[in-house]
């Protein structure tokens, strides 16, 4: 079955999404990274949306879900590298991704996730 | 239209035709599958480029065109989507008609509404692609299916 590949540094789960993401994939996705927030005891989720040239609202409430679910488990999630025509549409579309942490590129994002871990 | 089957029912859209818009490049794609759903994004990608969209407009067409195709599948049970482009001689634009023959919308207004979902969705999807797009219009009989049409123009 097709899957998005998750990848584990220290206390960090990456995740970089590179395909157009339809939904059961998407689904697969959120799945995979609670069941790895656990067995990898993770504090930290890093998921790189650079690539996505689409977030449309199911692809929107997937990332509010992980990000809802990873916070239940103890794990802090941020979204990286939104493109500006991605985020314009989002937020026409009436999805401001609430509670959703966000940083321009993977290194601020690990910076933040290295930041909230040490409190 | 070359193999577009017209609606199971009464489908007299005030949108279309469009006046004195020439109607080029007429093509229909299934929906019946996620898989689909990412030809279509794909396909509408291509059209904009070639129509020269901005970067923000492709996007939001494309992602209204997604919205809509979801609810084409999930809610209608199915069905399909013509593509065309439109020429009216001042302005080039893409027009996307959804037709499913699935039960239909009982209460538009409701359905319009942000936040209102019958199934397990945000509810942003019609209201939402309603606001990404220039153009929108919706046909439904109860029963009988559900027929959307979204139209972006360039801008010049």
């Amino acid at each position: 079955m097709e899957r998005i590949p998750i990848l584990r540094m220290g206390k960090l789960l990456l995740v970089t999404i590179q395909v157009d993401m339809h939904d059961r994939l998407a689904m697969t996705l959120q799945d995979d990274l609670t069941d790895r927030i656990v067995k990898d005891e993770a504090k930290g989720v890093l998921i790189d949306i650079s690539a996505l040239d689409l977030v449309d609202s199911f692809i929107g409430r997937m990332i509010s879900n992980t990000a809802a679910m990873a916070r239940v488990l103890d794990a802090s999630t941020v979204v990286v590298g939104m493109q500006p025509a991605v985020a314009i549409t989002l937020v026409e579309l009436g999805l401001t991704l609430t509670g959703v942490k966000t940083a321009l590129n993977v290194e601020k994002g690990v910076a933040l996730l290295e930041k909230s871990m040490r409190r | 239209m070359s193999g577009y089957s017209a609606p199971a029912f009464e489908f007299n859209p005030s949108l279309l035709p469009v006046g004195g818009a020439m109607v080029q490049q007429s093509q229909s794609l299934p929906l019946h599958s996620d898989e689909h759903v990412v030809m279509l994004r794909k396909v509408v990608r291509e059209r904009s480029i070639e129509l020269q969209f901005g970067l923000v407009d492709q996007t939001k067409l494309i992602t209204a065109a997604s919205e809509i195709a979801r609810n084409t599948l999930k809610y209608g049970g199915g069905g399909e989507v013509r593509l065309q482009n439109l020429d009216t001689g001042a302005k080039v634009g893409v027009c996307l008609t959804f037709v499913d023959d699935g039960p239909g919308i009982v209460d538009m207004e409701r359905a319009m509404t942000d936040g209102y979902t019958s199934g397990g969705g945000l509810g942003l999807g019609l209201g939402g692609a309603r606001r990404l797009v220039d153009d929108f219009e919706i046909c439904t009989q109860p029963g009988k299916g559900t027929a959307v049409i979204l139209i972006k123009w360039k801008r010049c």
